[in-house]
């Protein structure tokens, strides 16, 4: 089947906008045009370009949908106004996410703006005042740049100012640009002129019926048209009366929109809502618009009369400027996410004196809102120009700063002379080159780099984006740069860096090179760039490393030492992958599966389970699960590393810690209190009896049609060459092996039979919860919620498996263990999970999830990668047996992976696919 | 209807793999690249992949014929940097023209030397010729402290695209490919230079495929995937779609909203899954061609293909698992709003 696709009016600008039907009335903004806004032609004038791009963000915060522009005025060159605005516009993407109109009337000054906006904007306007050929030719090149024209109803005789004249003008153009030009109907917009009413001249008063009028008729014959136009004009003769002329501007729009009116160019912070419109000033409007009891112009008078009663009520702008009345660092941390730099001077400065130094405003509250953006921007939730806004942002908060660092570091450069750490020729404070390396424009990371080298009192030349090898190096030696620094983001720059280092060595170059950025990585470094280049090869996590690393590189006691000790690492780096990659020796697997754990079978007497079969828990109680939780991962997942509890108590990360602790902590109060989530798990055990690698499990499946009677789990085997003595572990080893016991019977139980267990457990019910937090837009409490979900869900693994050793197996009724020895595994048996190291097939998850019935007794699904849902999953096996471990298989050779292929029944590529990680 | 629109109607078309990956695997030195002609040049000219069409065009249409043999349908020019543009990196701006003249012939005569190769398969390749996005963008300033700046204007990037559709059209295309596209600006020049070259003229059809650059599911200039559609539609394409950046299991989502919204065919044509720590892609041919082909079962694609990371071998597979698939049927365009 199809799809259907509808022939609405798309328009674009990082963001789609689409008018359909119920769009209703799409908002123009006005204000960044020279000839309506006497504030913003004086910016533009006087170069207040910055300024100017806040009057267009107003008018997106107000609600406009599309930004006019226009830069007609005698005084200006336009071009070039419309040139230099609209790609300062397209920077800012809070901004740019709406289409543009270009506007004017001189079109080279239309083109000048269709040349900067990579969206599919609207020309405003072209029209047949000079005749069809001209008209015909703005068109198609319009359309070569993809916009939606606006038709003025203009021809060779004048503007149509009359309803007939509307539609006749209206009509003929319909006609060129469907059958000559070839645009689609839905992309032309007909402007057909709103006119001043309510002058005092008689023959005024009925054009706003004749826009009303003439807007309904051409919509009936051609409906995907939309019809603009410019409101503002219609109060003209009430210039001064902001109030009379808004209330005007609303009564004729509601009227005219009912006629088909699809947009029009307002002042989308000053409309009045039409239903609060006090009834008397609504009557007077309407008669007027309407031309409704006005022989004489008497409705006129009326409404004049009535306008000279009324004093101007000069509104507030409203605009969401709660933000403002944060703490200066919230503050701060709004501008440099929202890329506002309209209070950055003052609230920078209140900051300053807020600090006892300049350096820790930028080290405190600007790298915070940095490392903030830095995160939203790894998430996906910002993106590339919004974080270039960002940036300037800070850099125009660190311009206010300097002059007071200056002072600061020139105590710094002496202090830098008496540690040695100057440049070589001693000529002041060491230099620092920095680039973003050719073919990749990112270097926010280098830029906050750059600002924190900068503040510690160190040259910085910054080089910017998709600089080539040579141009980098050459400034390195003009400049006499004491250190180089590379940043990429995209992974083809990691090559680039190589290239770089390279060519440093061919050209005799001495200084260190520093590398960083988001795909750059401690082990690339050491393997693929340290060995080009001998000179000294560092890789920088983060901007607070930078400082350290650059500091013991710049004094000439530590840098030899620095050197060495990175040289060290780096060579051990690389050593590890090399070997990893080659030099290990692998036994057959035959020879393997002939090494296996040797157990004594003979004396061993397995303990029987108190069932055989499954076990559902449906609502187990979570106040129980809590206290097997263990908090490091949960810390981990918050980038806080360090043991728990001792982490609460940690010098430094200490407060915040401790904090996120009681959060969670209040927040898990209430999840048990409202009984938020649910904890459901299964479990269950089957004889059992092991055959090389294979585990044959007695089984009746639920499931009527799968009447097979045993199934094979089917176990991986270590292959590497071992010390002599060690065994090649594989799970199976852990299993009595079938010919230890008599045959495996399914009825007929034996006491020698071994057993084996499974179980699955999830933390259900999360998502409306998720959902509230975002609609709350609290990204703090939802990542706190799923961090908890995913630490019950292993509390819950623990805690039944506590009552497995104890109750349901009992094969250990008197152990006696802390949460923290539970959590350290100091347990007997194992629960190894399908996918990780000791059983790293996710497939064999098919056969637990068929053991236990999973999906269907606590409803847990598996995708088509083997991950579990919902995401606060875990399952696994359980062994019993004294002698069982944790491991981890390592690689494995061709002839196990063929073995295992048989074994499974799956084709020899299937298998390769998801035992990929263990053959590389 | 054009051959290449009769045979979308039929069956799912597969574009071929990586140019890049396969030039590599002929360890080229500098002075391949020199060949006799360049042995003087005053700049190193390794990595200039396109000059290879020139010095070297025995390796190019090596490299087509494996791609051919794979079950291509289209193959595609080695024009990536032709253009006075992204030449100046090798001071080659005068070679331009001459690149995609010479790169067009390379994949010609590789169909033909294919079609005596293969006399059986009677089924008709395409070359696409391949508009690549320029080392200049006209949406981003270089410059963080000037974002009114731009290294380059749109008249420049026009004239460049110009030179070089018409290198291409001279030498044989069957097909324009405005590809990689992460600044829709420059791919709005590029259709500019196209619909200016061709007004009067019978139009070439045109393929248009962007590139979504990370987790944010938008362009590098900013855009989400409809506003870049809708922001490209006016070229009136033959497909719209998306190549490289992503493997195909991160472009999924991407594809099957595009296929939703897309009034022409769609392409789809992603990388060898992501690049592994040391900047290398190793998903196996027959992984992708398992997302490729669930896809296709979707209907969700007219043409597939690969591309960073992809070798014929990838190519092989997806076009042995999309063969027998029912190609993506052209949604209805209605004339009626209700």
């Amino acid at each position: 089947m199809s799809t259907t696709i509808k022939p609405f009016l798309r328009l674009s600008g990082l963001e789609p906008l689409i008018i359909r039907p119920e769009t209703n009335f799409v908002n123009v903004g006005e204000r960044t045009n020279v000839t309506g806004s006497k504030k913003f032609a004086r910016l533009i004038l006087n170069n207040q370009y910055e300024e100017a791009l806040s009057v267009a963000r107003q008018q997106v915060e107000n609600g406009a949908q599309i930004l006019d522009v226009n830069m007609d005025d005698a005084l200006l060159d336009g071009v070039k106004a419309m040139t230099t605005f609209i790609n300062l516009l397209q920077s800012e993407p809070d901004i740019a996410k709406i289409p543009i109109m270009v506007d004017s009337s001189k079109f080279e000054i239309i083109e000048a703006g269709l040349k900067c906006i990579q969206g599919r904007c609207i020309v405003n306007s072209i029209s047949m005042k000079e005749g069809e050929e001209k008209f015909i030719e703005h068109a198609f090149i319009c359309k070569a740049y993809g916009a939606v024209v606006i038709v003025m109803t203009f021809d060779e005789k004048g503007q149509a100012d009359t309803l007939e004249r509307k539609v006749e003008i209206s009509e003929r153009a319909y006609k060129i640009l469907t059958e000559q030009v070839g645009f689609d109907p839905q992309d032309i917009i007909f402007d057909i002129n709103v006119f001043a009413i309510a002058t005092g001249l008689e023959e005024h008063n009925n054009y706003g019926v004749d826009f009303i009028e003439a807007t309904r008729i051409i919509k009936q014959r051609h409906p995907l048209v939309k019809i603009s136009g410019g409101v503002s004009n219609l109060s003209f003769s009430f210039r001064g009366n902001e109030h009379v002329r808004e209330t005007m501007h609303s009564v004729f729009l509601y009227h005219a929109i009912k006629a088909g009116m699809d947009m029009g160019i307002v002042n989308a912070g000053q409309l009045v809502v039409y239903d609060e419109i006090e009834p008397s000033l609504k009557e007077l409007c309407e008669d007027v618009i309407l031309n409704r009891n006005n022989d004489n112009n008497e409705a006129t008078e009326k409404l004049i009369a009535f306008a000279e009663t009324v004093k101007a009520k000069g509104k507030v702008q409203e605009r969401d400027e709660k933000w403002r009345d944060a703490s200066v660092e919230e503050r701060l941390k709004h501008a440099l996410v929202n890329g506002i730099t309209e209070y950055i001077d003052a609230d920078t400065e209140e900051a300053r004196l807020k600090y006892p130094k300049p350096l820790d405003v930028i080290e405190g509250p600007l790298m915070d809102g940095m490392n903030f953006v830095g995160d939203l921007f790894g998430a996906g939730k910002m993106f590339l120009p919004q974080v270039v806004k960002s940036a300037r942002v800070m850099k125009k908060s660190v311009a206010v700063l300097t002059p007071y660092i200056e002072a600061e570091k020139e105590e710094r450069r002496l202090a830098h002379i008496a540690a040695g750490t100057i440049n070589q020729e001693g000529a002041g404070a060491a230099k620092i080159l920095l680039a973003t390396v050719k073919g990749d424009v990112h270097d926010i990371g280098k830029n906050i780099v750059g600002v924190v080298l900068g503040c510690n009192g160190y040259d910085i030349i910054d080089l910017g984006v998709m600089v080539p090898t040579d141009k980098i190096l050459d400034a390195a030696i003009q400049h006499n740069a004491d250190i180089i620094g590379l940043s990429g983001l995209i992974t083809p720059s990691l090559d680039e860096m190589v290239h770089v280092a390279k060519e440093m060595k061919r050209r005799g170059m001495k200084q260190p090179l520093l590398i960083g950025g988001a795909t750059t990585s401690r082990m690339h470094t050491a393997v693929k760039i340290a060995p080009e280049y001998g000179n000294g090869v560092i890789h920088v996590l983060d901007a607070s490393r930078s400082v350290t690393v650059a500091g013991s590189l710049l004094s000439n006691d530590s840098k030899p030492a620095f050197l060495e000790q990175t040289y060290g690492e780096y060579t051990k780096l690389k050593h590890g992958f090399d070997n990893k990659k080659s030099h290990k020796n692998y036994l057959p697997y035959s020879k393997a599966l002939a090494n296996k754990v040797n157990l004594d079978w003979a004396s061993f007497q397995p303990v029987k389970p108190q069932f055989t079969g499954t076990k559902v828990f449906a609502d187990f109680d979570l106040n129980e699960l809590r206290q097997y939780i263990d908090w490091k991962p949960f810390f981990i997942a918050w980038e806080m590393h360090g043991n728990f509890p001792a982490i609460l108590s940690d010098e430094i990360v200490g407060k915040e810690a401790t904090k996120l602790y009681n959060d969670a902590n209040d927040l898990l109060d209430k999840i048990i209190a409202e009984k938020w989530l649910t904890a459901k798990g299964t479990i269950g055990f089957w004889e059992a009896g092991s055959e090389g690698d294979t585990v044959v499990v007695s089984h009746k499946s639920l499931v009527a049609s799968q009447e097979k009677e045993t199934i094979n789990l089917e176990f991986l085997r270590q292959q590497i060459e071992k010390a002599p003595g060690q065994p090649n572990i594989s799970l199976a080893d852990f299993i009595k092996p079938l010919g230890a016991s008599k045959e495996l019977t399914t009825h007929d139980l034996p006491l020698t039979t071994d057993f084996i267990g499974a179980f699955a457990v999830t933390i259900d019910g999360i998502e409306p919860h998720i959902k509230a937090f975002e609609a709350n837009l609290d990204d703090y409490n939802k990542i706190i919620l799923q961090a908890l979900a995913d630490r019950l869900a292993e509390a819950f693994a623990e805690c039944l498996h506590l009552k497995i050793r104890k109750e349901y197996w009992g094969y250990a009724t008197d152990e006696h263990l802390t949460n923290d020895e539970l959590i350290h595994e100091k347990y007997q048996g194992i629960r190894p999970a399908p996918g990780y190291p000791a059983c790293p097939d996710h497939t064999e998850k098919y056969k637990l999830f068929d053991l236990l019935n999973v999906t269907e007794s606590i409803g847990i699904t598996l995708t088509e990668s083997l991950a579990m849902y919902p995401a606060s999953s875990v399952c696994g096996w359980y062994f019993a047996n004294p002698q069982s471990q944790y491991y981890g298989v390592g690689k494995i050779q061709p002839d196990q992976v063929e073995d295992y292929a048989k074994r499974k029944g799956m084709t020899l590529e299937e298998v390769e696919r998801w035992l990929r990680q263990n053959m590389e | 209807m054009s051959l290449i629109h009769e045979e979308l109607e039929k069956r799912i078309l597969v574009i071929d793999g990586a140019m890049g990956t396969m030039i590599q695997r002929h360890k080229l030195e500098e002075a391949d690249y020199r060949g006799e002609r360049f042995k003087d040049w005053h700049l190193d000219v390794k990595g200039n992949n396109d000059l290879l069409s020139i010095t070297k065009p025995e390796v190019i249409i090596g490299i087509h014929l494996l791609y051919l043999e794979a079950g291509a349908d289209i193959v595609e020019t080695n024009t990536f940097s032709s253009t006075v543009i992204a030449q100046a990196d090798y001071d080659m701006q005068a070679l331009a023209y001459e690149m995609n003249v010479a790169s067009a012939q390379c994949a010609r005569k590789a169909i033909e030397q294919y079609k005596v190769l293969h006399p059986e398969d009677t089924k008709p390749k395409f070359v696409a010729g391949a508009i690549g996005p320029l080392n200049k963008t006209l949406s981003l300033s270089p410059d963080v402290n000037n974002p009114g700046y731009r290294a380059v204007t749109f008249d420049e990037v026009v004239a460049a695209y110009t030179e070089q559709i018409k290198g291409l059209v001279e030498g044989g295309v069957d097909v324009l490919l405005v590809e990689t596209i992460f600044d829709t600006l420059n791919a709005k020049a590029a259709i500019f230079a196209i619909k200016q070259f061709f007004r009067g003229k019978k139009e070439l059809p045109i393929m248009i495929s962007g590139t979504i650059t990370d987790a944010s599911g938008r362009t590098l200039s900013g855009q989400t995937l409809e506003a870049f559609y809708i922001s490209v539609k006016h070229a009136n394409p033959l497909s719209i779609g998306l190549n490289c950046a992503l493997g195909a299991q991160e472009m999924r989502g991407h594809i099957e909203e595009l296929s939703g919204i897309a009034a022409c065919y769609t392409s789809s044509y992603p990388n060898a899954g992501l690049p592994n720590a040391m900047g290398e892609y190793d998903e196996q041919p027959h992984q992708t061609a398992h997302f490729i082909e669930e896809w296709a079962q979707n209907g969700w694609v007219n043409i597939v293909g690969g591309c960073c990371g992809t070798t014929p071998d990838h190519i092989k597979h997806i076009a042995d698992h999309v063969r027998t698939i029912e190609p993506r049927r052209l949604p209805v365009l209605e004339s009626e709003l209700v």
